[in-house]
């Protein structure tokens, strides 16, 4: 057996145990930081494989969006959150034997699918993958131009999420002093200055 | 066995696809541990539109999965919000109480 496609597979299934066991990890896990951190391995693993299958732009996009931003809020909002997570674990025995009868019925058929099914013979890609050209430069020629409306919505999807998720978290609380500029800026001297006609002798009360 | 094909990937793609839906099964009481495995369920999805696109040859897979790269995170950021909101009201993050959010 030549070294060539040895390393390939030892590298592949190196990455797929990883994943895999990181992620039964995640569902597992005693405490939900253990998960989280469990769930960044599964995305690091997961950014292996992209890079095997030759799409580095999307590998390097799962680690930058995924470990340095997604995996991150997750922790934040664990730890920000003061729960008993032991008593959150309580019907996981109770769950187990269904949702593992299930799980191990649907990857059997899964995996059944996957190793059965045959592609058409008469397919065309629509968005060939040139040899030559970079996947990030592949991406950058179909990206803003064949997909540019996808990409526009996918950027209002974020915009509406941001303005969804802080929002949600604003937290007005009572009794505290904030500047508001717009009452500022409409502060004209008739409300700010009062004048007082006082009479000679008599003084303000 | 050492040739990695596509089935392969589809394998792996399989496994980590039944394990964010066995996680939404067992853990029912912890929030966080559920969308944890939406994003488990999320990734598989990706690897299956990477794996097909690496094998056809078509980037319309990759850019794809770009696309749902983005809806995921924003799905976080909103899910995540909801629960800071929801634990602040009510003091767990338990799911058997979740439908106090009703109207």
């Amino acid at each position: 057996m030549e070294l060539g496609t040895v390393l390939p597979a030892i590298a592949f299934y190196l990455f797929a145990s990883t994943a895999c066991i990181c992620a039964l990890m995640v569902v597992i896990a005693r405490s939900p930081v253990r998960s989280v951190l469990f769930l960044i391995m599964t995305f690091f693993s997961a950014a292996a494989l992209f890079v095997m299958l030759g799409a580095e732009f999307l590998a390097l996009l799962l680690v930058i969006v995924y470990v340095g931003a997604v995996a991150v809020l997750f922790l934040f909002v664990v730890m920000m959150l003061d729960v008993d997570f032991v008593e959150l674990k309580q019907g996981f025995a109770e769950y187990l034997p269904l949702g593992g009868l299930l799980a191990f019925v649907l990857t059997v058929e899964l995996i059944v699918l996957g190793t059965t099914f045959r592609l058409p013979e008469n397919f065309s890609a629509q968005v060939p993958i040139e040899q030559g050209v970079s996947n990030i430069e592949a991406f950058g020629l179909v990206l803003y131009t064949d997909f540019a409306f996808f990409f526009e919505a996918a950027g209002l999807i974020l915009l509406v999420a941001m303005i969804g998720a802080i929002m949600l978290t604003l937290n007005k609380k009572k009794g505290v002093k904030r500047q508001k500029v717009s009452d500022q800026v409409a502060r004209t001297p008739k409300d700010g200055l009062e004048l007082i006609d006082v009479k000679p002798g008599e003084g303000l009360s | 066995m050492m040739e990695i094909g596509i089935h392969h990937y589809l394998a792996v793609s399989a496994i980590i696809f039944t394990i964010g839906v066995f996680g939404i099964f067992v853990n029912r009481k912890n929030v966080v541990i559920v969308l944890m495995s939406v994003e488990l369920i999320l990734l598989a999805v990706n690897i299956n539109f990477v794996a097909f696109s690496a094998h056809l040859n078509d980037l319309t897979g990759q850019v794809f999965a770009l696309f749902i790269l983005t809806v995921a995170a924003a799905e976080a950021a909103v899910g995540l919000a909801i629960l800071v909101v929801y634990f602040r009201n009510r003091g767990d993050i338990s799911v058997d109480h979740i439908n106090m959010m009703k109207g």
